[in-house]
């Protein structure tokens, strides 16, 4: 059975979670990818970008033990409102390098993407009580369906895939991969599969 | 005559982006079938086959990343190239326009997205000549996420003692599906491409995506590669986005070209298993069907 979920997520909830356990999320999550993470390092970890203030406060109302879903969506302007087309989760390794960070910068409860993050993030979770949250990846007709409302877009100028893009969604299904105290399914899969490729190389 | 073939290429774009090939569809429910009840692999197939019939019934992109628009287009003697690109360009933005293709062009230089998935070598066009009236479309959309983990090897590889023989051929495509791990949307169909220079080892390799599944190579030495590959790789055990289970590729299709006596490349092209492809074929008055 998956355990639901609703942001902000306390601390304790996310400690519960293990590597395998299937969630359904609920609540308000914001999309970030390449452009978003580079922002958010750039202008709030290593130094404090006084002009962008006003950003930063903005997304720590959504963000505070809040979820960040890496994935650059299809959208459709519906009259005055924005609607999700297509929204499934974008490689999350390519925001290795800036996520713990983030994840620190917010009190992150996790992040959703797919194909699973590395040992810096990792220790970002177990520090900072977060969990990566595997999506379905391709899935974006499926998941579009999971996402209520768009509450809005901050950053619009990044182009449409790269923006903050604040949802509200009910049930998306992911797969808990990355947990707090330091289980990585993704490095358990690896290690099993190196140890097949191996042999399968020796024939 | 040369006819407007800028619908035609709409249309095709439409599909592929928005229906996935019957012969996937049922290779994805055979891999389904084969992995364990209760188990995430098969909780990753029951979410795929269910968004691939969402997708298909509301008619809108099976993925949000609708990939890098690739045309095989074969064409009549005496046909204007320009012409063709610029219609399929006017097709790509359009579809772009209706939120049919997520814009996916972007300036390596400034970092600006161009807004319609038209840029400076975007959409990718090959053209080929052929005889007597035939015209035909073909069309990938494969996403970013599976072209980064695509790559090309140089033969020998010694740290896989790999050489150059499709022994050696074998063992790198194998470690490129290893490496891929979940990170490329697996289970896949992979493109080999053997021989050639770098460039047209990887655009050989690619097309190779355009074959259906199910088919079975003519050459039956890279057929009894392609099933030896196949073979190793689901028994790797990554399974559907790397969750671990049985079915890692759902296909190998391998094609070759003459190489350079000091050269031997093998290049592998990743198609996630939204492996998107659509055709419009035309006769002779321009009438066209759309094809997958």
């Amino acid at each position: 059975m998956a355990i639901k979920i609703t942001t902000p997520v306390p601390n304790d909830t996310i400690a519960s979670l293990k590597a395998g356990d299937a969630v359904l999320i609920n609540g308000i999550i914001v999309t970030a990818r390449d452009m978003a993470h580079k922002y958010l390092v750039e202008n709030f970890v290593k130094t404090r970008n006084e002009a962008e203030a006003a950003v930063l406060e903005k997304l720590e109302g959504y963000l505070r033990n809040g979820i960040i879903y890496h994935c650059g969506p299809i959208v459709r302007k519906e009259g005055d409102e924005w609607r999700f087309v297509s929204a499934g989760p974008t490689t999350s390794i390519r925001e290795e390098i800036y996520e713990a960070d983030v994840m620190e910068l917010f009190d992150l409860a996790g992040v959703i993407g797919k194909g699973g993050m590395g040992p810096r993030t990792l220790e970002g979770c177990r520090k900072n009580t977060s969990v990566y949250f595997h999506a379905i990846g391709g899935a974006g007709a499926l998941i579009a369906r999971n996402v209520k409302r768009v509450v809005e877009v901050i950053k619009p100028e990044f182009g449409t895939p790269e923006a903050f893009w604040v949802i509200e969604v009910a049930d998306f299904p992911c797969l808990v991969t990355m947990d707090s105290h330091g289980n990585s399914l993704h490095d358990a899969v690896a290690a099993e599969s190196k140890k097949r490729f191996e042999e399968l190389l020796k024939g | 005559m040369q006819f407007s073939v800028e619908q035609a290429a709409f249309e095709v774009v439409k599909r592929a982006a928005t229906v996935l090939p019957p012969d996937v569809v049922r290779a994805l429910r055979d891999a389904r079938d084969r992995e364990e009840e209760g188990s995430n692999a098969r909780m990753a197939f029951d979410a795929i086959l269910e968004n691939v019939k969402i997708a298909a019934e509301h008619s809108v992109p099976i993925c949000q990343d609708t990939g890098w628009p690739t045309f095989f287009v074969q064409h009549p003697a005496g046909w204007s190239l320009r012409r063709m690109r610029r219609e399929i360009e006017a097709a790509v933005a359009r579809a772009a326009g209706e939120a049919i293709l997520r814009p996916n062009a972007v300036d390596s230089v400034s970092g600006k997205n161009s807004g319609n998935c038209v840029g400076i070598g975007i959409p990718t066009i090959y053209f080929s000549e052929v005889d007597g009236p035939g015209f035909r479309i073909d069309l990938l959309l494969k996403g970013g996420g599976s072209e980064n983990v695509s790559g090309q090897f140089s033969l020998p590889d010694r740290t896989l003692e790999a050489g150059r023989d499709l022994d050696g051929v074998f063992k790198v495509v194998l470690k490129a599906v290893f490496d891929a791990q979940g990170k490329g949307c697996g289970p896949a169909v992979v493109g080999v491409g053997i021989g050639g220079d770098r460039a047209h080892s990887l655009s050989l390799a690619k097309k190779q995506l355009l074959r259906p599944i199910d088919d079975v190579n003519p050459d039956p030495r890279l057929a009894e590669l392609e099933e030896r590959i196949k073979k190793a790789a689901n028994e790797l055990g990554i399974g559907p986005m790397g969750f671990g289970g049985k079915n890692t590729v759902l296909a190998v299709k391998a094609g070759y070209a003459h190489r350079h006596p000091a050269s031997f490349f093998v290049s592998v092209a990743y198609f996630c298993w939204a492996s998107r492809r659509a055709s419009a074929v035309f006769d002779a008055e321009g009438n066209y069907r759309v094809t997958q």
